[in-house]
């Protein structure tokens, strides 16, 4: 990848880190853990991979975007408002009554989000139904997803995988978002689905592994992915918190909102992030 | 008298889906590998290639259906009642009701004329489940003809629709000239003594119930009420104001569904007297479905029974 591409794709991804935190210090509540470690993926997919226009939202041969693991609407919402979708002022309207940016992603009212989702597991099955319809109406997109890693403990996630690779889904790509962690503890204490890639695998998919804050590797693997006859699964190891010191690896912010205190040490750290690319 | 002709409502379900095949081509059928029983199967006989079988995963066809919905596309997904309201009812609700998605739910052997099967696939719950999604439009055909009807302007709807349909073959209530529109209840005969709102099989059973009160100078009104959602309650209000007594009918519990519905509308703006009519709480059991229509009480001797209730209550 282009090394000042590369730059710019970082800068871009440390403002969605701080668009997470502003929203979600704003709203009292939301979920930073999640979101913090999938703003690489996002940021790539939205500003390199997907075939979209802010400007033409609804274009019925635009890629798709499904925010499986719905709880991460704050990353999607920072990375739709960078890429121009709507302000980046509305982001601290997050969870708001009266706001469009519902505590989970709502594709009637927000712009650039092209499915609801919230409820794990069913956000795969969707985009699931958006490839069998990009291939059998012949309209030719690709469909992203990303899900968590306590996400596919529910088995409506292995449904879907089942049907992606029967069908032959080459047009399907699931980013596994394997941050370690989940609400109640480790992805190992509480219920693993591990080995993730296997078990994928076993169901027929394509995976490759990578470290999901790895530009070059996303790239790779997308670039790969494209050259696969059945659906893909990316397997990203990353850290739940990346960017904000207290939260990484640190399960109490899966879904909990800093204080005012612990506000302003995130917001130092993410602002001396962005302004070493100055 | 001539032969009255019966057909199964799912039968009207699967051949009217074919003949729409022939129609147009922006539309895909799903099934969860019953499509033989909820008679998709006439659909991918006729169209294999807009047909696909999501195995016995009701909960990913569902929100497939939304996916495939939110790419501006027509969807229909079939199963049993059972499944497609009670095993994806979450789906049904979060993947489809909430973004409000154009997706055609088809659920067949609904309520307890399935059967020999038993409980477990006896389903008198689903027009209590997906009477709460916001958005919902709920059908239930009384008959052949307008099962097919039905299905055709489903198909013109905005938003998901739960059409409701049975496995017993019921007699054709209804000719060629009837009228259905989505959300409008049809008076069926005229009387000012008490009405009988009825849903599906029950509407024949009220007709005949019609008969046997007549015999003994009751004048009852006759309404099908094959909308459920959105409810009909002009027709309700008007009735319940020029008859005074209302009993509902229905192949469902009787928490939840029609008589619900009718309850609702009634309490809320002209209090008479509601009788229910309908399965009482209660899981069903293996047996043949007449025999078990008449054990359940869903006859039209039954509803007599309750018209005399609701007239006894009346002021």
């Amino acid at each position: 990848m282009d090394a000042n591409f590369k730059r710019q794709l970082e800068k871009i991804a440390c403002k969605v880190r701080i668009g997470i935190i502003e929203g979600v210090h704003a709203a009292r509540a939301g979920h930073p853990g999640g979101s913090l470690s999938i703003a690489e993926m996002l940021t790539y997919l939205y500003f390199k991979e997907m075939n979209i226009d802010p400007q033409d939202p609804k274009n019925p041969k635009r890629d798709r975007f499904v925010l499986s693991k719905g709880h991460a609407a704050p990353a999607l919402y920072a990375t739709l408002a960078q890429r121009g979708y709507f302000s980046p002022d509305e982001l601290i309207t997050l969870r708001q009554i009266g706001s469009r940016l519902q505590g989970h992603p709502d594709m009637k009212n927000i712009p650039g989000v092209d499915m609801s989702t919230g409820s794990l597991g069913q956000g795969i099955s969707t985009a699931v139904g958006m490839a069998l319809s990009s291939k059998h109406f012949g309209d030719n997109y690709n469909v992203y997803t990303i899900l968590g890693d306590g996400e596919i403990e529910e088995g409506q996630v292995w449904e879907a995988a089942m049907f992606a690779a029967n069908k032959k889904l080459s047009n399907l790509t699931a980013f596994i978002d394997l941050n370690n962690l989940q609400i109640d503890g480790t992805i190992d204490e509480v219920n693993s689905a591990k080995p993730v890639d296997k078990k994928f695998e076993a169901f027929g998919w394509h995976t490759i592994t990578i470290d999901g804050h790895d530009y070059d590797a996303i790239e790779a693997a997308l670039a790969e992915a494209k050259t696969i006859d059945k659906p893909v699964a990316i397997i990203a190891n990353t850290i739940k918190g990346k960017g904000v010191s207290y939260m990484e690896n640190a399960v109490n912010w899966h879904g909990a909102a800093p204080n005012d205190e612990l506000f302003a040490v995130a917001m130092e750290e993410l602002t001396a992030a962005l302004a070493a690319f100055n | 008298m001539s032969e009255v002709k019966t057909i199964a409502t799912r039968v009207g379900f699967g051949e009217t889906l074919m003949e729409l095949g022939a129609e147009r081509d922006d539309f895909i059928v799903m099934d969860a590998d019953l499509a033989a029983a909820t008679q998709t199967g006439k659909f991918k006989k006729a169209y294999p290639d807009r047909f696909y079988n999501c195995g016995i995963a009701e909960q990913n066809m569902v929100s497939i259906a939304a996916g495939i919905a939110a790419t501006g596309k027509k969807v229909v997904v079939s199963s049993f009642a059972m499944f497609a309201a009670g095993r994806a009812f979450e789906q049904v609700r979060n993947s489809v009701g909430y973004p409000h998605l154009n997706v055609i739910i088809g659920a067949t052997h609904a309520g307890i004329s399935v059967g020999e099967d038993g409980a477990t696939h006896q389903c008198n719950e689903d027009i209590a489940l997906m009477r709460t999604i916001p958005g919902m439009t709920i059908i239930n055909p009384a008959d052949d003809t307008e099962a097919r009807l039905a299905v055709r302007a489903a198909f013109e709807c905005d938003g998901p629709v739960y059409m409701r349909f049975g496995r017993l073959a019921v007699p054709v209530v209804f000719d060629e000239t009837y009228k259905f529109q989505i959300g409008k209840g049809v008076e069926l005969r005229e009387g000012n003594d008490v009405t009988i709102i009825a849903t599906g099989l029950m509407v024949k059973e009220a007709l005949e119930a019609y008969d046997l009160l007549k015999a003994e100078g009751i004048n009852a009104r006759i309404i099908n009420m094959a909308t459920i959602k959105p409810i009909d309650r002009d027709i309700i209000i008007k009735a319940a104001k020029e008859t005074g007594a209302i009993v509902t009918a229905e192949e469902h519990s009787v928490i939840g569904g029609l008589g619900s519905a009718v309850s609702e509308v009634v309490c809320e703006t002209t209090p008479v007297p509601v009788v229910k009519l309908g399965v009482y709480d209660v899981f069903g059991h293996s047996g043949p479905a007449v025999k078990l229509l008449d054990e359940f009480g869903l006859r039209a001797v039954n509803i007599v029974e309750k018209a005399k209730e609701a007239l006894a209550l009346k002021k």
